[in-house]
């Protein structure tokens, strides 16, 4: 890991990204309708969102690939993420909702409720909505963080206990009361800054601004890579302990790492949302969580650009499975699981870049276990 | 029921021509019941109450209602029953009343025969009220006392015990007298301590006699009762009724907090179980599998194919499908195991994340392979005869369903620690577990233990789907639902130790029922959560940690 901050892989990935933020548009708006080059409109929609998915991917590689945590409730930070999205969203319907209530969203005013809660305050605001995507995640994560590192809570009690955070926000977000539209979510969308969403322009100004999130979501994440502060995630990962005995933070680093995740993994969800036009608790869903781990082994953990790929691919290939072979789609996704922890562990593009072409089986003892402090 | 009706018809015609005025409403119902006790009724006592109920007129109705017991009318209770279901008719023009029976055959109320030839059009609906409904249901209650059912009577007793109508204490004075059968005279005691304790014009030493007897029936009813009469009188009947009220609500909240136990434990060996085979596979094996709910679903996927397969060949079999399920489902979900633990877990031990990933995979395919086969739709699970039913507890009921899970539970956990403790098996699984190097160079063929230990938690886990089949919804997502809560239960309990698991499971089930009629269903479940997620922070290796350098491993 002693690569300089640009190195080939990431400019060629920039380029393509670069590419896809002005073509796909071209294609889309400038192309007339009946051109076998014109790009319809849900193949816009599709693709943006596969790169919000790769955006969530990178934010997910950051600590799984380079600080070795599995968290598998990333799905939370990216929902919530979702949700600020979704609130500025909703107080933008104004009274073009059902209800025809200025103020109160639609299943407020079922609901019988008399005023705006606290939680929504502000979020007719955009400059303050976009503040929440970032803060809401990142102040989660860290206080989870906070929490989780310092007592030294780490590999699958990690995971687990983050998959149980996902599922607590999961259970929340049904309730009614919590004020988030319950089990329909938010939806219905009218207009994001003045512009319809639905509208042509929005869409592909939406999957512009995705390319570029994913682009400078790359450009942190490989800024933080190759400084001083990655080469000691790295350390984290392969020897906590003697990282720690050094006389490295570790809980510090960790922290730090896994809230600038969560930030990331939030701003893909925002931009998620109006490109779907929904977002609901199912969002929440654990199965999510681990769906995104599995794009990350698939293009490869501790790549970035591996991540962003396996995302895009996985998600199209569920895709092409859930329409032409819906049946399958859940065999296929469980055996890529399988095949790719049995013979892939390092993903397409670690695969492909060399470093190892076959798995080493470790029995249990074969890796020496550093003795930790206590 | 048909051969004392025709007795009480008989008897009727046979006294017409008996002119005995002093017909008490309670012994003419013991004659309605069956009671043969010796009474007369006037055949024109019949016709007058019939009358009433042809005049379309809510008070007269109400009238036949009251006198319908005492005219000694063989088709009383029949016809009660047609009213309660607007079935009673009469004829506008001849005046004869008529009613539908359960077989929906029109019948004569006069004489209790087929009435032939009668056109139903022509009829009209004898008309209710609130107030009508109200004497019907009263007389109901009278009338039922003397009927050879017991469950009749009890229901009978219970309906006086509510209504409290000062017109059935005859009725009840005599139906206790005949009646044998301890349970429904504790009943009849009920009620007619009911009726004497709001009727103010008892004597005050009878009423408060009468209390007594319903502060020892110490129930929800018998305290809304107690709290009616504290409301409605003054002195020393409103202070011994308050009393006795307060009295009976303290000890139902008592009891409400055994029941609070008793719905913890129960939910408890739900958790328990669905953990159990995880404690096996992830506490002492350290492997994290997450397609451990989807044994738990084919365990259950067992039980409804065995049910099945009862139903079509051999359904005396029925009440034995559990027993035959529970060893088929531990060999079937074991054998499964075993082939994943060697397909898959073996190339993956010291790469936690690695296995927890594949499982995931492998509990996606499980899922979609019974959805193909079995459909999405949720299946019917039957219960055997023993599982079915209820009894008392004190105040509380207790399902015999529910409590046999509890015992099932916790069968399977000693069954289990015996099975590590005792057997070579278990000492072997436990000398690969604890130093696997030695245990090799002691002569243990540690991939084949490595094999059978994860069998055997699967197979667990098939039993626990066989016991989960009978409470829950057997669908393909059956085991989605029991996953994190069994990784909660084993983390939160230590892992590597089974003790840890029992008290885990049963102290989240308790707390999860007490935190429920405080928070709510859902933010008890999530509050609960997030105890165990800072609980984690705090003792990261669960209640009952092991001691030593094996745990840091």
């Amino acid at each position: 890991m002693h690569a300089s901050f640009l190195d080939a892989r990431s400019r060629i990935f920039l380029v393509i990204l670069a590419g896809a933020a002005t073509l796909v548009p071209i294609l889309f708006l400038a192309v007339p309708a009946g051109s076998a080059l014109h790009m319809p409109a849900y193949l816009v929609a599709l693709f943006g969102k596969y790169l919000c998915f790769a955006l969530l991917a990178l934010s997910l590689d950051l600590v799984w690939g380079y600080c070795g945590i599995l968290s598998l409730g990333h799905g939370a930070f990216f929902s919530l993420g979702g949700y600020a999205m979704g609130m500025y969203l909703m107080r933008q319907i104004g009274p073009r909702g059902v209800y025809a209530n200025p103020i109160l969203p639609d299943f407020m005013v079922f609901l019988n409720w008399k005023e705006l809660p606290v939680t929504w305050w502000g979020f007719n605001s955009f400059s303050y909505a976009m503040l929440m995507v970032l803060l809401v995640p990142g102040a989660l994560a860290f206080c989870f963080g906070w929490f989780a590192f310092r007592s030294r809570v780490t590999g699958v009690y990690l995971s687990i206990i983050t998959q149980a955070m996902t599922y607590a926000l999961l259970l929340a977000f049904f309730r009614n009361d919590m004020g988030f539209g319950g089990n329909n979510g938010l939806t219905d969308f009218k207009d994001l800054l003045g512009f319809n969403v639905q509208s042509d322009g929005m869409r592909a100004a939406l999957f512009s601004i995705s390319a570029i999130a994913l682009g400078v979501g790359y450009l942190i994440a490989r800024a933080v890579v190759t400084s001083k502060f990655g080469k000691v995630l790295i350390a984290i990962r392969d020897a906590e302990s003697r990282t720690r005995f050094i006389g490295y933070r570790v809980e510090t680093y960790k922290l730090v790492v896994f809230t600038l995740s969560a930030m990331m993994a939030g701003v893909a969800g925002a931009l998620y949302v109006p490109q779907v036009g929904i977002i609901n608790p199912s969002e929440f869903s654990p199965a999510n969580s681990i769906e995104a781990v599995i794009w990350v082994a698939v293009g490869g953990r501790g790549t970035l650009v591996g991540a962003a790929l396996g995302a895009v691919l996985v998600n199209f290939a569920k895709t092409w499975f859930t329409g032409a072979l819906p049946e399958l789609w859940l065999f296929a996704l469980g055996l890529l699981f399988i095949l790719v922890t049995l013979f892939l562990p390092k993903g397409i593009v670690g695969t492909l870049s060399g470093l190892s072409i076959w798995p080493r089986r470790n029995p249990p003892q074969a890796r020496p276990q550093p003795t930790p402090a206590e | 029921m048909r051969m004392t009706r025709l007795i009480g018809a008989a008897l009727g015609r046979a006294m017409a021509g008996l002119t005995r005025k002093a017909a008490v409403a309670g012994l003419a119902i013991g004659l309605l019941g069956g009671a043969l006790a010796p009474c007369a009724a006037r055949a024109d006592a019949a016709d007058d109450v019939l009358a009433k109920f042809a005049t379309d007129r809510f008070p007269d109705t109400e009238k036949g209602i009251q006198d319908l017991a005492a005219s000694g009318l063989a088709t009383g209770p029949a016809m009660l029953e047609a009213l309660n279901g607007n079935q009673l008719y009469f004829d506008p023009a001849s005046k004869a009343v008529y009613f539908t029976n359960a077989a929906g055959e029109l019948i004569v109320a006069r004489t209790g025969a087929k009435a032939d030839g009668v056109a139903q059009a022509r009829l009209k609906k004898v008309r209710m009220n609130n107030s009508v409904r109200g004497a019907m249901q009263a007389a109901q209650g009278a009338l039922s006392l003397m009927s050879p059912d017991p469950a009749k009577r009890l229901s009978g007793a219970e309906s006086v015990f509510k209504s409290r109508d000062p017109a059935s204490l005859a009725a009840v004075e005599t139906a206790l007298k005949a009646e044998k059968d301890a349970r429904i005279r504790r009943a009849f005691e009920n009620a007619l301590a009911a009726i004497v304790a709001t009727d103010k014009s008892q004597d005050e030493i009878k009423r408060l006699e009468a209390m007594d007897v319903i502060k020892e029936r110490g129930d929800q009813d018998a305290a809304s009762l107690l709290s009616t009469i504290a409301a409605a009188n003054d002195g020393r009947v409103k202070a011994s009724a308050e009393e006795g009220a307060r009295a009976i609500q303290s000890r139902l909240a008592l009891w409400a907090h055994v029941q609070n136990v008793w719905y913890g434990l129960s939910l408890g060996s739900v958790l328990l179980l669905a953990a159990i085979g995880l404690a096996i596979t992830f506490g002492v094996m350290g492997v994290i599998n997450m397609a451990h709910g989807e044994m738990v679903m084919l365990g259950a996927y067992t039980t409804f194919v065995v049910q099945e397969w009862i139903r079509s060949h051999n359904p005396a079999l029925f009440d034995y499908s559990l027993f035959i399920a529970i060893p088929l489902a531990f060999v079937i979900t074991g054998f499964i195991g075993v082939i994943i633990e060697r397909c898959i877990i073996r190339f993956l031990y010291g790469r936690p994340l690695e296995t927890l990933l594949a499982t995931f995979g492998l509990s996606l395919m499980l899922q979609q392979a019974v959805r193909s086969m079995f459909g999405a739709n949720n299946r019917e699970v039957g219960a055997p005869a023993f599982m079915s039913g209820a009894f008392d507890f004190g105040a509380i009921s207790i399902t015999s369903g529910r409590m046999w899970i509890i015992v099932f539970a916790l069968a399977v956990f000693i069954g289990l620690l015996l099975l590590l403790r005792v057997t070579p098996f278990g000492l072997r699984m436990r000398a690969v577990t604890q130093n696997r190097r030695m245990a090799s160079a002691m002569g243990v063929d540690t991939n084949r233990i490595d094999a059978l230990a994860f069998g055997l938690g699967s197979g667990i886990a098939g039993i626990a789907g066989v016991a989960l089949s009978q409470i829950d919804n057997v669908s393909p997502n059956l085991g989605q639902s029991y996953i994190i809560d069994s990784f909660m239960v084993v983390v939160f309990g230590g892992v590597g130790n089974l003790w840890g698991t029992l008290v885990a499971a049963l102290s989240l089930g308790i707390a999860n029922k007490f935190l429920e009629p405080i928070a709510g269903a859902v933010l008890g479940k999530i509050l609960l959560l997030v105890f165990i997620i800072l609980f984690i922070q705090k003792r990261p290796r669960g209640l009952f940690a092991l001691k030593g350098r094996a745990v840091e491993a």
